[in-house]
Formats: structure tokens, sequence, C-alpha cells
């Protein structure tokens, strides 16, 4: 991503805060309270990490805190698993998302099953970019939350906005249980919120967040779908006059099934939105709990739009058609509607 | 020698056309460049003979032109062209072409020394002397996967050749903090096999090394590890400008430029003439200044060819056992029939 770094606006104590800046806020804030905390990964220290996140980190923090690792994936979650099990709170950094792929046996056998079997947690933070739109193709580009969602004992979030972003990280940092933070590169300097200056924010996991109110349709979305969905919904509304409600699950694991229902048996009408790949993503089982739980409520079938079921391609052409866009949401919106 | 200065040569004039497309736009996604290090490339892949196979990582461009790659599908690599080896799917050099042996790297590092394990393995079963030939960045020889494939060309006595490019960085961090030797041949020496170091900007010793481990694999030797001493001489991509780098650190390797020197070598020995290294240079840059016009005039590919080649497709080929399933696993959505599409809606159909 090669944006000029944007004009930092303070207004009253408050500062148009980045999503990319509010997970650097995260973290710093977090280190400065509890000096558990530490940072490990590629990069991260001299360099200050690929996107900049960690930048001055070393220079405040120091190499005992903010350790720059071999490229070892397994090694960096391994390591930083034994350290939780000794008291200390690691956030433990891919590169990109897509380099967790090494790491796999480390977090699915090993952090996810520990409490289960042992007793003793593994209260680690892995995150890392990911997600499509910016020409980086198969293996700078995927969503990877659905590799894990057949694994009991992770967490997993996926912050929308710069609070979110946030008040999420600062969470899973304090999280006695494996968190997998994905923060999705196109947000990272596109997202922009006026925040508190060095105010804690804790967004509790497991608590979807209404976007955007509606009475006719429920979205349920998350990530970078978020800002995709809401403009279907704005469109939809100024076109239309129909109102979408835009559900924003900000963690998909736990995963606030509560909200969802309540949400469809008020609108009678669902479609899930999201970036990963159709066949075994979250959007199959949101619709069977759903269907599960509020199927009298049902006004029209369930509808999912999402990537295609392929690599994420390079070309332009090709990602563009892969990605979700705005107008396939209010196709399938306007489909569900006049249903 | 006029050959290993020619390839050198167009890896480096191709990268200047190519930062030069990437600064007017005409690029897609990051570049990487391989400024400093043409000589490890072409030197080492000159060994090889027609049937051998070699994995590069995205710096040993050199290495596909040896192979007989043509220029212009570097272009079209970047600039995401429909005719690009990809097909506009994927970057860089991520493209496998069996007629020239090629193995295309994946960006996850480590892992393509392990499948041209799995390639040097057939040939030794079928008692065929063909070698296969891999590179790796000291960093991506840190991973699990590396570890693993060293481990089983060791173990099996696998035809392949590694070479450890020692280029001092591995994206912003100093080699030397990414491991505790200072000399990385130890690392072959750990699996047990045979290393040389070599001044990888010399490209005349780089080749000689890797002839030599080349010749001992195809004849039952088992593999070699070359480990080539040589500088990133630029950032991990175009976008960074590498500040973490002394200015008098680059200006010292700048010295030992291995295309400069080669020509010295050229000159010296009586190979070429000045004039005769100027002339090759003016060809190479004719050949690619109508290459970058061709590419630019070519379209992207057509958006929907996103969808194919996920699988073998049934009806091009027709030993694929199923047709009757859909292979995403689902079938399109067809809502002709559905109440919400005679309202008169397409729904999106995705
Ligand atoms: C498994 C994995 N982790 C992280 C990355 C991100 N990454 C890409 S290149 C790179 C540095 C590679 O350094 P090195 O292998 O020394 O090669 P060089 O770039 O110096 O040629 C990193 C960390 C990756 N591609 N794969």
């Amino acid at each position: 991503m090669s944006e000029d770094p944007p004009a930092t606006i303070t207004y009253d104590g408050l500062r148009e805060t980045t999503y990319l800046e509010a997970i650097r806020d995260a973290m710093r804030e977090e280190m400065l309270r509890d000096d558990t905390v530490f940072i490990l990964g590629e990069d991260v220290g001299a360099y200050g990490g690929a996107f900049k996140i960690t930048e001055g980190f070393l220079a405040e923090f120091g190499p005992e805190r903010v350790i720059d690792t071999p490229i070892s994936e397994a090694a960096i979650v391994g390591a930083a698993i034994g350290a939780a099990h000794m008291g200390m709170r690691p956030i433990a950094e891919m590169q990109f998302i897509d380099f967790i792929a090494p790491a796999f046996d480390m977090i699915v056998n090993f952090a996810a099953k520990s409490r289960y079997r042992t007793g003793i947690g593994a209260g680690i933070v892995i995150r890392g970019p990911c997600g499509g739109g910016s020409r980086s193709g198969p293996f700078h580009s995927q969503n990877v939350e659905s590799f894990f969602a057949n694994v009991p004992g992770l967490k997993m979030v996926a912050p929308a906005t710069a609070s979110d972003a946030k008040g999420l990280l600062t969470a899973a940092i304090r999280d006695p249980d494996p968190v997998l933070y994905f923060e999705h590169k196109f947000l990272y300097r596109r997202v922009k919120e006026m925040l508190p200056v060095g105010e804690e924010i804790v967004v509790p996991l497991g608590a979807a967040r209404t976007h955007r109110p509606g009475t006719d349709l429920t979205i349920v979305t998350y990530g970078a779908m978020v800002w995709k969905s809401a403009e279907a919904a704005d469109l939809v509304s100024l076109e239309d006059g129909r109102e979408i409600e835009v559900i924003d699950l900000r963690s998909i694991r736990p995963l606030d099934i509560d909200t969802i229902v309540e949400s469809v048996r008020r609108t009678g009408r669902l479609l899930i939105v999201h970036e990963a790949p159709k066949f075994g993503g979250f959007a199959g089982e949101i619709t069977a709990q759903v269907c599960e739980q509020a199927f009298e409520w049902l006004d029209a079938p369930i509808r999912r739009v999402t990537a295609i079921d392929t690599p994420v391609p390079y070309a332009p052409t090709l990602e563009d058609y892969y990605l979700p866009q705005t107008e396939d949401i209010v196709a399938a919106a306007r489909w569900l509607l006049a249903y | 020698m006029l050959a290993l200065y020619r390839h050198m040569v167009l890896t480096r004039a191709l990268e200047d056309r190519l930062e030069s497309l990437f600064k007017q736009g005409h690029l897609v996604g990051g570049l990487y460049r391989c400024l400093g290090q043409e000589a490890t490339a072409v030197g080492s892949s000159y060994a090889l003979e027609d049937g051998d196979w070699l994995a590069p990582s995205i710096r040993d461009v050199g290495a596909l032109y040896v192979r007989g790659l043509p220029p212009i599908a570097m272009l079209r690599q970047y600039a995401a062209r429909e005719a690009s080896p990809c097909g506009g799917k994927d970057n860089t050099t991520h493209f496998t072409i069996p007629e020239l042996g090629l193995l295309g790297p994946i960006s996850p590092l480590g892992t393509q020394l392990c499948v041209l394990n799995g390639m040097a393995l057939t040939f030794k079963q079928r008692g065929e002397p063909r070698v296969c030939m891999t590179y790796q960045g000291e960093g991506a020889s840190r991973t699990g996967a590396s570890h693993e494939g060293f481990v089983m060309a060791a173990a099996l006595d696998l035809p392949i050749v590694i070479l450890l490019e020692h280029n001092r960085w591995s994206f912003g961090t100093r080699s030397d903090r990414a491991a505790a030797v200072e000399d990385w041949s130890h690392t072959a020496e750990a699996y047990g096999l045979p290393v040389r170091s070599v001044d990888g900007n010399d490209v005349l010793e780089v080749y000689e090394a890797a002839r030599e481990a080349v010749d001992r694999a195809r004849t039952g030797g088992g593999p070699g590890v070359i480990v080539a001493e040589t500088y990133r001489m630029l950032g991990h991509a175009q976008h960074d400008p590498q500040k973490y780098v002394a200015p008098e650190e680059l200006e010292e390797w700048r010295t030992r430029d291995p295309i400069r020197r080669f020509e010295r070598v050229l000159v010296d020995e009586g190979w070429l003439s000045e004039s005769g290294c100027e002339e090759i240079r003016t060809s190479v840059d004719a050949e690619l200044a109508e290459a970058v016009d061709q590419v630019l005039a070519e379209p992207h590919p057509e958006p929907q060819t996103a969808r194919t080649r996920v699988f073998a497709d049934p009806e091009e080929d027709p030993e694929v056992p199923w047709t009757r399933v859909s292979p995403i696993g689902y079938a399109d959505l067809n809502l002709t029939e559905s109440r919400g599409s005679q309202a008169g809606l397409h729904g999106g159909g995705r």
C-alpha cells in the first residue's frame, strides 16, 4: 500500500486515527500497561513491521519485548505458546496472514487444545494482515478464518472500524485463550475515526455490533465487507426506500448468534456477506444456526454473497471479479426484498 | 562467455524497464528486483542441461532467461496480461513451464525445495541422469519447510543442487539476526551435505561451483549446496527505500558489481572489446523496447477467466472420472424458477 500517511487531525482530545494506528495504539498501550505483553515476528523490530505497524516500538520497548525472529512461523507461534504458559502475554505477528499456514500445527494442535487437555491455557494473540483488493495475488490476499473454523479452542476476530480494531485487540491481548486477530490490509489506511487519545478501548470478544439499523432485511458480515454492505444498504435505501440492517460480527468465534437471530426475527430476511470463498465459509454456519433458531420467521431463502471458489487471482480484472462487489450485494438484497 | 554476459545484461536491463513501468503505474502489485545478484542466478543455471529442472526464488530471474524464458514473459507477468505465463492469476516468477524445466515457487518460503525433492526422487527412481536446482535466500532457509527439505534431500541422497543466496538481508532484517552462524556453509554441513562457498558476484566462480555440484548429482553423488556470498542492492521490493542500510556498505558492494566485473574479465581476456559490450547492451535494450510496447498494447485477462482452471476440465480431459457434480461443491445459483427472480430480478448470481 503506497498511500501517503494521512495528516493527523486532533480535536478536543480526539485524534483522527486510522485502522492501522488503532492496532498500533492498542499494542503500545497494552505494552505500557502490562510488562508481560511483548511482540515477536518477522521484521517487527528494526524495520518496524512490513506495514510499519510496530514502527518505533524497538526504540521504546527494547529488543527483549520487540523481537525480530527468523522466518519461522511455527517457531514463532510455538515460542508464544511457551511464553504464555510462563505467564507472558505474547503477540505473534504473521507478516501476512497467509503465512500462518506453516504454523498450523502449532495453532490447531498445540494452542487450541492446550487448556482442554492440560488445564493450562495458551493466552496468545496471533495477528496479521488478511484480505484482498491490493493486487497481491494468491499468497498475500487470503482470508483464512475458515481454515480454523472447525477447530474448537480458538477465538477469532475481524474488525471493520478503527475503534473495534483497537478495542478487540486490547481484549484479545487480555484474553486467557488463543485469539486469531485478522486485520484487513485494505482498511489499514482507508478507514479512520476520531478516537480519544491514550484512552483505553475494550470491545468484548463475541459481541456483534449493529453498523446500520434497518427493518426490511438483515445483512450479516464482518471485516472489509462491512463497508461494501453499508454502501449497498445506503444505495437500496436511497433508490428503493427499503432499510437494510447491517450487522458487523466483529468476532467470528465466539459467534454472537443471539444478535443475528434477533435481527432476522424482526426483518424476516437474511443475506450473509463475506470475502472468503463460499464453500465451507462462515456463511454456511450462520445459515444453519439461523435455520435452527429462526426458520419460522424467514420470509425468503437465506442468500450468501462471497468470493468465488478459486484462489485469489492477481490481475485486477480477475481480482475484481473474484471479490464480492457492492453491486453483487445490492442485486442479492433486491432479490431478497422482492421475494 | 558472451551468453553469460548477455543474460546478466538482459536481467538488469529488463529490471530497469520494469522499474520505469512501475513508476508510470503500468505494473500491478509489487516489484521485486535482483540488482547486484545477477551473477548468482545466471552462472549457476548455466550448469544445467535440457531435461533438468530449476525452481527459482523471486530474485533469480536471470536463471529463467538462461533456461529459455523469453524476457517478454516477465513483462507480461508483472503487467498482469492475459498472455502472461500465469494468465494473470499469479505474479512474479510464480510460473511452472515443463518445456523449460521451470517449477514456479509459491510465496511461503522454503517450500519449493520440498517439491523439487519429489522431482529429483522421480529422476532417481527412473534411473534418469537428470538434476534439479533451486535457490533460497538465507532467510528462507530458516523455515521449517526448508529444513525438512534439506533433511529429505540428504536422507534420500537426491540429485539436487541448492543455491543459498546470502545477500545479507531478509526483508528489513539483517541475516545475522536470523541465525547464530556467520558462515552460512555451516547450515549445509549440519545436514551432512557437501558445500562450497563462492563469491556470488563472480559469475565464473558460481558457474564452476555449480558445474561441479551438478555433475556430482548427475552421476549419483547426491545433493550439494553452494553458498553464494552476494548483496541485495535494493530494498526488499520497490516500496522499500532501504533506509536501514548503511550507505558505505552499499557503496562498497557497488564496487563489486557482477556485471562490471565480468566486463573487465571479458575485455582483459580479449573476449569482447568495450564497444562489443556496448553493442550487446544496445541490442538488448532495443529488444526490450519492442517487447515493452507490445505488452502494453496487450489486454488484461477477461474477468470470467478467474473461474477457470481450479480443477482439470472434464470437457478437455476425458480422464477426469467425475463429470456430474459441480467441482466447486455446489450448483451455481439458478434462480430463474424462484419467486424472487419471477419479480424480474437476476439476483447477482454469485
Ligand atoms: C513462510 C513465509 N513467511 C514470511 C514471508 C514474507 N517474506 C517474503 S520475502 C521475506 C524475506 C526473504 O528473505 P531471504 O529468504 O533472505 O531472501 P531475499 O529477499 O533476501 O532474497 C519474507 C519474510 C514469506 N514469503 N513466507
